[in-house]
Protein backbone atom coordinates (compact mmCIF):
# COMPACT_ATOMS: atom_id res chain seq x y z
CA UNK A 1 0.00 0.00 0.00
CA UNK A 2 1.30 3.86 -0.93
CA UNK A 3 -0.42 6.39 0.34
CA UNK A 4 1.51 10.34 -0.11
CA UNK A 5 2.23 12.72 2.23
CA UNK A 6 1.60 15.75 0.55
CA UNK A 7 1.72 18.39 3.13
CA UNK A 8 1.98 18.93 7.18
CA UNK A 9 1.55 21.24 9.80
CA UNK A 10 1.90 21.70 13.50
CA UNK A 11 1.17 24.28 15.88
CA UNK A 12 3.53 25.40 19.03
CA UNK A 13 2.52 22.81 21.52
CA UNK A 14 2.10 24.02 25.04
CA UNK A 15 -0.36 26.35 26.50
CA UNK A 16 -2.54 28.66 24.61
CA UNK A 17 -5.11 30.81 26.29
CA UNK A 18 -5.30 33.08 23.79
CA UNK A 19 -6.70 30.75 20.84
CA UNK A 20 -9.44 28.60 20.76
CA UNK A 21 -9.62 25.28 19.85
CA UNK A 22 -10.75 26.03 15.48
CA UNK A 23 -7.95 28.39 16.12
CA UNK A 24 -5.41 25.87 17.03
CA UNK A 25 -6.99 23.27 13.98
CA UNK A 26 -7.32 26.19 11.66
CA UNK A 27 -3.51 27.01 11.94
CA UNK A 28 -2.21 23.69 11.50
CA UNK A 29 -4.18 22.84 8.48
CA UNK A 30 -3.58 26.24 6.98
CA UNK A 31 0.85 25.30 7.27
CA UNK A 32 -0.25 21.49 6.49
CA UNK A 33 -2.07 22.98 2.56
CA UNK A 34 0.48 25.74 2.24
CA UNK A 35 3.35 23.26 2.76
CA UNK A 36 1.70 21.08 0.30
CA UNK A 37 1.04 23.37 -2.61
CA UNK A 38 -2.77 21.73 -3.02
CA UNK A 39 -5.56 24.33 -3.05
CA UNK A 40 -8.67 24.48 -0.45
CA UNK A 41 -10.71 23.17 -3.47
CA UNK A 42 -8.76 19.99 -3.82
CA UNK A 43 -9.35 18.68 -0.59
CA UNK A 44 -12.55 16.46 -0.39
CA UNK A 45 -12.73 14.68 3.24
CA UNK A 46 -11.68 15.80 6.55
CA UNK A 47 -11.08 13.13 9.62
CA UNK A 48 -10.39 14.87 12.96
CA UNK A 49 -9.02 12.76 15.73
CA UNK A 50 -10.46 14.71 18.75
CA UNK A 51 -10.70 12.65 22.53
CA UNK A 52 -12.99 14.85 24.47
CA UNK A 53 -13.91 18.31 23.39
CA UNK A 54 -17.03 17.68 25.50
CA UNK A 55 -15.21 17.75 28.63
CA UNK A 56 -12.21 20.06 27.70
CA UNK A 57 -14.71 22.59 25.95
CA UNK A 58 -17.71 21.58 26.66
CA UNK A 59 -18.17 21.31 22.97
CA UNK A 60 -19.53 18.08 20.66
CA UNK A 61 -19.64 18.10 17.27
CA UNK A 62 -16.28 19.47 16.39
CA UNK A 63 -15.84 18.06 12.66
CA UNK A 64 -18.32 20.63 11.78
CA UNK A 65 -17.06 23.23 13.69
CA UNK A 66 -13.70 22.29 12.26
CA UNK A 67 -14.81 22.57 8.85
CA UNK A 68 -16.57 25.88 9.02
CA UNK A 69 -13.55 27.32 10.46
CA UNK A 70 -11.45 26.23 7.84
CA UNK A 71 -13.43 27.39 5.68
CA UNK A 72 -14.10 23.74 3.70
CA UNK A 73 -17.93 23.40 4.12
CA UNK A 74 -19.55 21.63 2.25
CA UNK A 75 -16.66 18.89 2.07
CA UNK A 76 -17.29 16.05 4.54
CA UNK A 77 -16.01 16.09 7.86
CA UNK A 78 -15.65 13.37 10.53
CA UNK A 79 -14.52 12.63 13.93
CA UNK A 80 -12.49 9.99 15.76
CA UNK A 81 -12.56 9.37 19.32
CA UNK A 82 -10.14 6.51 20.90
CA UNK A 83 -8.86 8.37 24.15
CA UNK A 84 -5.30 9.26 23.13
CA UNK A 85 -5.46 7.08 20.10
CA UNK A 86 -7.95 9.25 18.25
CA UNK A 87 -5.37 10.92 16.23
CA UNK A 88 -3.53 7.98 15.25
CA UNK A 89 -7.70 7.01 13.93
CA UNK A 90 -7.98 10.09 12.22
CA UNK A 91 -4.62 9.23 10.23
CA UNK A 92 -5.61 5.49 9.39
CA UNK A 93 -9.13 6.70 8.38
CA UNK A 94 -7.66 9.16 5.79
CA UNK A 95 -5.34 6.31 4.71
CA UNK A 96 -8.31 3.91 3.94
CA UNK A 97 -10.50 6.38 2.28
CA UNK A 98 -7.77 6.96 -0.54
CA UNK A 99 -6.66 2.91 -0.50
CA UNK A 100 -10.26 2.57 -1.23
CA UNK A 101 -10.56 5.01 -4.05
CA UNK A 102 -13.33 6.82 -1.96
CA UNK A 103 -11.25 10.12 -2.23
CA UNK A 104 -8.26 11.29 -4.09
CA UNK A 105 -6.90 14.51 -1.29
CA UNK A 106 -8.04 14.51 1.96
CA UNK A 107 -7.27 16.16 5.20
CA UNK A 108 -6.35 14.06 8.44
CA UNK A 109 -5.72 16.33 11.74
CA UNK A 110 -6.17 15.71 15.55
CA UNK A 111 -6.65 18.76 17.96
CA UNK A 112 -7.24 19.02 21.45
CA UNK A 113 -7.88 21.93 24.22
CA UNK A 114 -6.80 20.57 27.37
CA UNK A 115 -5.71 23.90 29.45
CA UNK A 116 -9.14 25.85 29.51
CA UNK A 117 -10.58 23.86 32.43
CA UNK A 118 -8.99 23.11 36.12
CA UNK A 119 -6.02 21.18 35.98
CA UNK A 120 -7.77 18.62 38.33
CA UNK A 121 -11.04 18.27 35.73
CA UNK A 122 -8.12 17.61 32.59
CA UNK A 123 -6.89 14.77 34.84
CA UNK A 124 -10.72 13.96 35.72
CA UNK A 125 -11.05 13.60 31.89
CA UNK A 126 -8.41 11.62 31.24
CA UNK A 127 -9.29 9.08 33.72
CA UNK A 128 -12.39 8.59 31.37
CA UNK A 129 -9.92 6.73 29.08
CA UNK A 130 -9.66 3.92 31.56
CA UNK A 131 -13.13 1.87 32.33
CA UNK A 132 -15.01 4.18 34.82
CA UNK A 133 -17.06 1.52 36.18
CA UNK A 134 -14.77 -0.93 37.05
CA UNK A 135 -11.24 1.00 37.56
CA UNK A 136 -11.64 4.86 37.76
CA UNK A 137 -14.64 4.45 40.38
CA UNK A 138 -12.67 2.30 42.76
CA UNK A 139 -10.06 5.16 42.88
CA UNK A 140 -7.67 4.05 40.38
CA UNK A 141 -6.15 6.85 38.52
CA UNK A 142 -4.73 6.81 34.59
CA UNK A 143 -1.37 7.21 35.80
CA UNK A 144 -1.89 4.60 38.38
CA UNK A 145 -2.93 2.14 35.65
CA UNK A 146 0.64 3.07 33.75
CA UNK A 147 2.01 2.44 37.44
CA UNK A 148 0.90 -0.60 37.73
CA UNK A 149 2.50 -1.47 34.53
CA UNK A 150 5.88 0.08 35.72
CA UNK A 151 5.50 -2.31 39.08
CA UNK A 152 5.03 -5.74 37.13
CA UNK A 153 7.90 -4.55 34.33
CA UNK A 154 10.21 -4.18 37.54
CA UNK A 155 9.37 -7.09 39.23
CA UNK A 156 9.67 -9.53 36.30
CA UNK A 157 12.30 -8.24 34.06
CA UNK A 158 14.61 -6.40 36.79
CA UNK A 159 13.82 -3.26 35.31
CA UNK A 160 15.18 -0.40 37.21
CA UNK A 161 13.74 3.08 38.44
CA UNK A 162 16.66 4.81 36.90
CA UNK A 163 15.75 2.88 33.93
CA UNK A 164 12.80 4.80 33.43
CA UNK A 165 13.88 8.09 34.30
CA UNK A 166 16.22 8.17 31.07
CA UNK A 167 13.45 8.06 29.08
CA UNK A 168 12.18 11.37 30.23
CA UNK A 169 15.69 12.49 30.32
CA UNK A 170 16.39 11.23 26.53
CA UNK A 171 13.20 12.86 25.50
CA UNK A 172 13.66 15.92 26.96
CA UNK A 173 17.11 16.48 25.26
CA UNK A 174 15.89 15.82 22.02
CA UNK A 175 12.53 18.51 22.45
CA UNK A 176 15.79 21.03 22.74
CA UNK A 177 16.04 20.80 19.10
CA UNK A 178 12.56 21.11 18.75
CA UNK A 179 11.05 24.90 18.30
CA UNK A 180 7.45 23.31 18.55
CA UNK A 181 7.80 21.33 21.82
CA UNK A 182 6.49 22.54 24.56
CA UNK A 183 9.31 21.89 26.98
CA UNK A 184 13.37 23.32 26.31
CA UNK A 185 14.41 22.24 29.41
CA UNK A 186 17.30 19.40 29.99
CA UNK A 187 16.33 17.50 32.57
CA UNK A 188 18.61 14.45 35.08
CA UNK A 189 18.01 11.11 36.39
CA UNK A 190 18.02 12.67 39.42
CA UNK A 191 15.72 15.73 39.02
CA UNK A 192 13.19 12.94 37.75
CA UNK A 193 14.20 10.64 40.63
CA UNK A 194 13.25 14.08 42.97
CA UNK A 195 10.04 14.85 41.09
CA UNK A 196 6.91 14.77 43.70
CA UNK A 197 5.26 11.25 43.84
CA UNK A 198 2.06 10.56 41.57
CA UNK A 199 1.30 6.81 41.61
CA UNK A 200 4.38 4.71 43.04
CA UNK A 201 6.97 4.16 40.92
CA UNK A 202 6.15 6.85 38.57
CA UNK A 203 6.77 10.46 39.50
CA UNK A 204 5.81 13.55 37.95
CA UNK A 205 8.77 13.70 35.50
CA UNK A 206 7.50 10.37 34.37
CA UNK A 207 4.05 11.95 32.97
CA UNK A 208 3.81 13.56 29.80
CA UNK A 209 1.86 17.29 30.86
CA UNK A 210 -1.42 19.01 29.46
CA UNK A 211 -1.13 21.16 26.57
CA UNK A 212 -2.95 22.75 23.88
CA UNK A 213 -2.37 22.26 20.31
CA UNK A 214 -3.04 20.57 16.63
CA UNK A 215 -1.62 19.05 13.76
CA UNK A 216 -2.68 18.28 10.89
CA UNK A 217 -1.26 16.40 6.98
CA UNK A 218 -2.72 16.67 3.51
CA UNK A 219 -2.51 12.68 1.73
CA UNK A 220 -2.98 12.40 -1.68
CA UNK A 221 -3.45 8.71 -3.79
CA UNK A 222 -0.27 8.08 -5.44
CA UNK A 223 -1.59 9.19 -8.77
CA UNK A 224 -2.60 12.79 -7.53
CA UNK A 225 0.31 13.27 -5.41
CA UNK A 226 2.05 13.45 -8.62
CA UNK A 227 0.35 16.63 -9.19
CA UNK A 228 1.84 18.40 -6.33
CA UNK A 229 5.14 17.12 -6.14
CA UNK A 230 8.20 14.33 -7.21
CA UNK A 231 9.00 13.22 -4.43
CA UNK A 232 6.60 12.25 -1.13
CA UNK A 233 6.77 10.51 1.89
CA UNK A 234 4.47 7.63 1.55
CA UNK A 235 2.65 5.81 3.86
CA UNK A 236 2.90 2.02 3.16
CA UNK A 237 1.72 0.23 6.20
CA UNK A 238 -1.15 0.84 8.71
CA UNK A 239 -2.15 -1.36 11.40
CA UNK A 240 -5.16 -0.95 14.41
CA UNK A 241 -5.71 -3.34 17.30
CA UNK A 242 -8.17 -3.72 19.91
CA UNK A 243 -8.06 -5.30 23.89
CA UNK A 244 -9.41 -4.79 26.90
CA UNK A 245 -10.59 -2.07 28.27
CA UNK A 246 -9.51 -2.47 31.74
CA UNK A 247 -6.01 -3.30 32.44
CA UNK A 248 -6.77 -6.24 34.99
CA UNK A 249 -8.79 -8.01 32.52
CA UNK A 250 -5.12 -8.32 29.95
CA UNK A 251 -3.78 -11.66 31.14
CA UNK A 252 -0.28 -11.07 30.72
CA UNK A 253 0.79 -7.78 32.20
CA UNK A 254 2.73 -5.37 31.29
CA UNK A 255 2.71 -6.75 27.64
CA UNK A 256 0.10 -4.42 25.73
CA UNK A 257 -0.79 -7.21 23.15
CA UNK A 258 -2.93 -3.98 21.39
CA UNK A 259 0.51 -2.41 20.16
CA UNK A 260 2.00 -6.30 19.08
CA UNK A 261 -1.00 -7.02 17.16
CA UNK A 262 -1.21 -3.52 15.78
CA UNK A 263 2.38 -3.62 14.65
CA UNK A 264 2.15 -6.97 13.22
CA UNK A 265 -0.85 -5.55 11.05
CA UNK A 266 1.32 -2.67 9.45
CA UNK A 267 4.75 -4.62 8.78
CA UNK A 268 2.96 -6.97 7.06
CA UNK A 269 0.66 -4.31 5.10
CA UNK A 270 4.25 -2.35 4.63
CA UNK A 271 5.93 -5.38 3.82
CA UNK A 272 9.24 -4.68 6.57
CA UNK A 273 10.34 -5.44 9.80
CA UNK A 274 11.46 -4.22 13.16
CA UNK A 275 14.64 -4.30 12.10
CA UNK A 276 13.83 -2.08 8.78
CA UNK A 277 12.75 0.91 11.40
CA UNK A 278 15.15 3.42 11.31
CA UNK A 279 13.75 6.27 13.45
CA UNK A 280 9.93 6.08 15.55
CA UNK A 281 7.90 7.68 17.40
CA UNK A 282 5.91 5.98 20.06
CA UNK A 283 3.46 6.00 22.81
CA UNK A 284 5.68 7.46 25.87
CA UNK A 285 2.50 9.19 27.71
CA UNK A 286 4.49 7.64 31.18
CA UNK A 287 7.97 6.84 31.04
CA UNK A 288 7.23 2.86 31.17
CA UNK A 289 5.05 3.95 28.06
CA UNK A 290 7.68 3.84 25.77
CA UNK A 291 9.65 0.62 27.63
CA UNK A 292 6.90 -1.41 26.65
CA UNK A 293 6.05 0.24 23.15
CA UNK A 294 9.90 -0.56 21.90
CA UNK A 295 9.16 -4.26 23.54
CA UNK A 296 5.86 -4.18 21.62
CA UNK A 297 7.06 -3.02 18.24
CA UNK A 298 9.64 -5.74 18.22
CA UNK A 299 12.94 -3.34 18.76
CA UNK A 300 14.20 -5.21 21.15
CA UNK A 301 13.36 -8.24 23.13
CA UNK A 302 10.39 -8.44 25.42
CA UNK A 303 11.44 -7.34 29.25
CA UNK A 304 14.80 -5.60 27.93
CA UNK A 305 13.69 -2.17 27.19
CA UNK A 306 14.87 -0.83 29.99
CA UNK A 307 18.37 -2.24 29.72
CA UNK A 308 18.18 -0.62 25.88
CA UNK A 309 17.57 2.73 26.99
CA UNK A 310 20.11 2.64 29.32
CA UNK A 311 22.24 1.32 26.39
CA UNK A 312 21.23 4.32 24.63
CA UNK A 313 19.80 2.11 21.82
CA UNK A 314 16.79 4.88 21.25
CA UNK A 315 19.12 7.77 21.45
CA UNK A 316 19.87 10.14 18.80
CA UNK A 317 22.94 8.52 16.97
CA UNK A 318 21.41 5.09 18.48
CA UNK A 319 20.56 2.23 16.68
CA UNK A 320 17.00 3.14 16.40
CA UNK A 321 15.99 6.80 17.48
CA UNK A 322 12.87 7.47 19.52
CA UNK A 323 11.04 9.91 20.14
CA UNK A 324 13.34 12.48 18.13
CA UNK A 325 10.69 15.42 18.62
CA UNK A 326 10.67 14.91 22.25
CA UNK A 327 8.02 12.51 22.68
CA UNK A 328 4.53 13.02 24.01
CA UNK A 329 6.60 13.78 27.30
CA UNK A 330 8.36 16.73 26.66
CA UNK A 331 7.13 18.13 22.98
CA UNK A 332 3.40 17.78 25.02
CA UNK A 333 0.83 15.56 24.23
CA UNK A 334 -2.60 17.34 23.19
CA UNK A 335 -4.27 13.62 23.43
CA UNK A 336 -6.36 14.14 20.14
CA UNK A 337 -3.48 15.60 18.12
CA UNK A 338 -0.58 13.20 19.09
CA UNK A 339 -1.27 10.33 16.68
CA UNK A 340 -1.06 13.08 13.80
CA UNK A 341 1.65 14.85 15.45
CA UNK A 342 4.22 11.77 15.20
CA UNK A 343 3.43 11.27 11.77
CA UNK A 344 4.54 14.47 11.38
CA UNK A 345 7.55 14.47 12.96
CA UNK A 346 8.86 10.91 10.93
CA UNK A 347 7.66 13.08 7.59
CA UNK A 348 10.00 15.63 8.55
CA UNK A 349 12.50 12.91 9.58
CA UNK A 350 12.52 11.09 6.13
CA UNK A 351 12.46 14.56 4.08
CA UNK A 352 15.93 15.47 5.66
CA UNK A 353 13.65 18.76 7.31
CA UNK A 354 14.04 18.01 10.83
CA UNK A 355 16.84 20.58 11.80
CA UNK A 356 19.32 19.80 14.45
CA UNK A 357 16.87 16.48 15.38
CA UNK A 358 17.90 15.11 12.30
CA UNK A 359 18.60 11.47 11.95
CA UNK A 360 19.63 9.04 8.89
CA UNK A 361 16.43 6.97 7.67
CA UNK A 362 14.62 5.94 5.41
CA UNK A 363 11.38 3.80 7.17
CA UNK A 364 9.88 5.31 9.83
CA UNK A 365 7.53 4.30 12.52
CA UNK A 366 4.39 5.90 14.90
CA UNK A 367 2.50 3.95 17.21
CA UNK A 368 0.28 5.69 19.35
CA UNK A 369 -2.17 4.54 21.84
CA UNK A 370 -4.98 4.55 23.59
CA UNK A 371 -5.76 3.99 27.32
CA UNK A 372 -3.58 1.56 28.99
CA UNK A 373 -3.76 -0.26 25.75
CA UNK A 374 -7.49 -0.61 24.78
CA UNK A 375 -6.18 0.75 21.41
CA UNK A 376 -3.41 1.11 19.44
CA UNK A 377 -2.55 2.28 16.19
CA UNK A 378 0.84 1.68 14.09
CA UNK A 379 1.88 3.54 10.69
CA UNK A 380 5.03 2.98 8.79
CA UNK A 381 6.20 5.77 6.76
CA UNK A 382 9.43 5.71 3.48
CA UNK A 383 10.70 7.74 1.77
CA UNK A 384 9.39 7.63 -2.39
CA UNK B 1 -21.13 8.27 39.37
CA UNK B 2 -25.38 8.33 38.77
CA UNK B 3 -28.00 6.03 41.33
CA UNK B 4 -28.92 4.15 38.35
CA UNK B 5 -25.33 3.14 37.16
CA UNK B 6 -24.66 2.19 40.60
CA UNK B 7 -27.68 0.54 41.47
CA UNK B 8 -27.03 -1.94 38.46
CA UNK B 9 -23.75 -3.53 39.54
CA UNK B 10 -25.01 -3.18 42.98
CA UNK B 11 -24.82 -7.32 43.56
CA UNK B 12 -21.22 -6.90 42.10
CA UNK B 13 -19.87 -4.49 44.30
CA UNK B 14 -21.29 -5.89 47.12
CA UNK B 15 -21.41 -9.37 47.32
CA UNK B 16 -18.32 -10.05 44.39
CA UNK B 17 -20.96 -11.63 42.54
CA UNK B 18 -19.48 -12.15 38.72
CA UNK B 19 -21.12 -14.92 36.02
CA UNK B 20 -19.84 -18.32 34.50
CA UNK B 21 -19.96 -19.80 31.61
CA UNK B 22 -21.67 -23.03 32.00
CA UNK B 23 -20.14 -24.08 28.19
CA UNK B 24 -16.16 -23.55 28.49
CA UNK B 25 -16.13 -22.90 33.06
CA UNK B 26 -14.60 -19.75 32.75
CA UNK B 27 -15.71 -17.00 35.13
CA UNK B 28 -15.41 -13.43 34.49
CA UNK B 29 -16.11 -10.61 36.93
CA UNK B 30 -17.62 -8.30 36.90
CA UNK B 31 -20.41 -10.01 34.84
CA UNK B 32 -20.34 -9.94 31.10
CA UNK B 33 -23.38 -10.32 28.98
CA UNK B 34 -21.57 -12.55 26.75
CA UNK B 35 -18.67 -15.38 26.89
CA UNK B 36 -15.66 -13.49 24.88
CA UNK B 37 -14.28 -16.91 24.37
CA UNK B 38 -17.79 -19.45 23.23
CA UNK B 39 -19.56 -15.92 21.88
CA UNK B 40 -23.21 -17.06 20.99
CA UNK B 41 -22.30 -20.94 22.03
CA UNK B 42 -21.59 -19.66 25.51
CA UNK B 43 -24.19 -19.83 28.44
CA UNK B 44 -23.54 -17.24 31.21
CA UNK B 45 -24.59 -17.74 34.87
CA UNK B 46 -24.44 -15.85 38.20
CA UNK B 47 -21.16 -17.16 39.86
CA UNK B 48 -20.18 -15.14 43.43
CA UNK B 49 -16.39 -14.99 44.03
CA UNK B 50 -15.27 -16.31 47.20
CA UNK B 51 -13.48 -13.21 48.04
CA UNK B 52 -9.66 -14.39 48.18
CA UNK B 53 -6.96 -14.23 45.58
CA UNK B 54 -3.57 -12.86 45.08
CA UNK B 55 -1.93 -9.59 44.13
CA UNK B 56 -0.78 -9.12 40.82
CA UNK B 57 0.55 -5.63 40.31
CA UNK B 58 0.15 -2.54 42.95
CA UNK B 59 1.02 1.31 42.92
CA UNK B 60 0.50 3.76 45.85
CA UNK B 61 -1.96 6.66 44.69
CA UNK B 62 -0.62 9.76 45.66
CA UNK B 63 -2.48 12.20 43.26
CA UNK B 64 -6.19 10.81 43.38
CA UNK B 65 -9.37 11.92 41.20
CA UNK B 66 -11.81 13.61 42.76
CA UNK B 67 -13.68 11.81 45.97
CA UNK B 68 -10.20 9.91 46.63
CA UNK B 69 -8.06 12.56 48.07
CA UNK B 70 -8.80 12.48 51.79
CA UNK B 71 -7.64 8.50 51.47
CA UNK B 72 -4.02 9.45 50.18
CA UNK B 73 -1.75 7.49 49.86
CA UNK B 74 -3.54 4.47 49.22
CA UNK B 75 -2.80 1.25 47.56
CA UNK B 76 -4.62 0.22 44.37
CA UNK B 77 -3.63 -3.22 42.95
CA UNK B 78 -4.55 -5.96 40.39
CA UNK B 79 -6.01 -9.07 41.76
CA UNK B 80 -5.51 -12.16 40.36
CA UNK B 81 -8.82 -14.23 42.06
CA UNK B 82 -9.14 -18.13 43.23
CA UNK B 83 -11.88 -18.68 40.71
CA UNK B 84 -9.62 -16.94 37.84
CA UNK B 85 -10.88 -13.48 37.08
CA UNK B 86 -8.56 -10.52 38.18
CA UNK B 87 -9.99 -6.96 39.08
CA UNK B 88 -8.49 -3.63 40.19
CA UNK B 89 -9.66 -2.56 44.07
CA UNK B 90 -7.49 -0.92 46.47
CA UNK B 91 -5.59 -2.84 49.03
CA UNK B 92 -6.84 -1.36 52.88
CA UNK B 93 -6.01 -1.61 56.36
CA UNK B 94 -2.17 -1.84 55.63
CA UNK B 95 0.78 0.64 55.52
CA UNK B 96 1.41 1.09 51.92
CA UNK B 97 5.07 -0.29 52.09
CA UNK B 98 3.82 -3.62 53.24
CA UNK B 99 2.49 -4.53 49.62
CA UNK B 100 4.41 -7.20 47.88
CA UNK B 101 3.44 -8.94 44.12
CA UNK B 102 2.51 -12.29 45.06
CA UNK B 103 0.94 -11.76 48.92
CA UNK B 104 -2.54 -13.56 49.53
CA UNK B 105 -5.30 -11.08 49.89
CA UNK B 106 -9.28 -11.18 50.97
CA UNK B 107 -12.07 -9.40 50.31
CA UNK B 108 -13.70 -6.78 52.81
CA UNK B 109 -16.31 -4.58 52.31
CA UNK B 110 -15.99 -0.55 52.99
CA UNK B 111 -17.00 2.89 52.25
CA UNK B 112 -15.29 3.06 48.70
CA UNK B 113 -16.27 6.80 48.20
CA UNK B 114 -18.36 10.16 48.89
CA UNK B 115 -19.73 11.51 45.68
CA UNK B 116 -19.36 15.33 46.21
CA UNK B 117 -22.21 16.59 43.60
CA UNK B 118 -24.68 14.14 44.81
CA UNK B 119 -24.06 13.49 48.31
CA UNK B 120 -23.83 9.69 47.77
CA UNK B 121 -21.91 7.66 49.91
CA UNK B 122 -21.22 4.25 47.57
CA UNK B 123 -20.06 1.38 49.67
CA UNK B 124 -17.97 -1.60 47.58
CA UNK B 125 -14.71 -3.96 48.07
CA UNK B 126 -11.92 -3.15 49.08
CA UNK B 127 -9.24 -6.09 50.00
CA UNK B 128 -6.87 -6.63 53.17
CA UNK B 129 -3.97 -8.51 53.44
CA UNK B 130 -3.95 -12.42 54.65
CA UNK B 131 -1.59 -13.09 57.61
CA UNK B 132 0.95 -15.72 56.48
CA UNK B 133 0.24 -14.64 53.01
CA UNK B 134 3.24 -13.14 52.60
CA UNK B 135 4.93 -13.24 48.33
CA UNK B 136 8.04 -15.85 48.31
ZN1 LIG C 1 -17.58 -19.70 27.43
Amino acid sequence: MRVAVLGVGVTKFGEHWESSFSQLFVEAGSKAIVDAGVDGKDLEAIFVGNMSGGRFIDQEHVSALIADHAGLTPIPSSRLEGACASGGLALRQGVMAILSGFHDVVVVGGVEKMTDILSEDTTETLATAANQEWEAFLGMTFPGLYALMARKHMHDFGTTREQLAMVSVKNHANAMNNPNAQYHSAITVGDVLKSPMVADPLRLLDCSPITDGAACMILASEERAREFTDAPIYITGSGQASSALSLHDRKAIPVVDATSNAAREAYRRAGKGPKDIGVAEVHDAFTIGEIVAIEGLGFVEMGEGGRATEEGITQMGGRIPVNTSGGLKAKGHPVGATGIAQAVEVTLQLRGAAGKRQVDADVGLTHNVGGSGGTAVVHILEKG
Amino acid sequence: MSVPRFWRNQQSRYNLVGVKCTNCGRTYFPPRSLCPSCRRLGKLEKFKLRGRGEVVTYTVIHTATDGFGDQVPYVMAIIRMEEGPQLTAQIADCDPSEVRIGMKVEAIFRKIQEDGTAGLIHYGYKFKLLEGGNAL
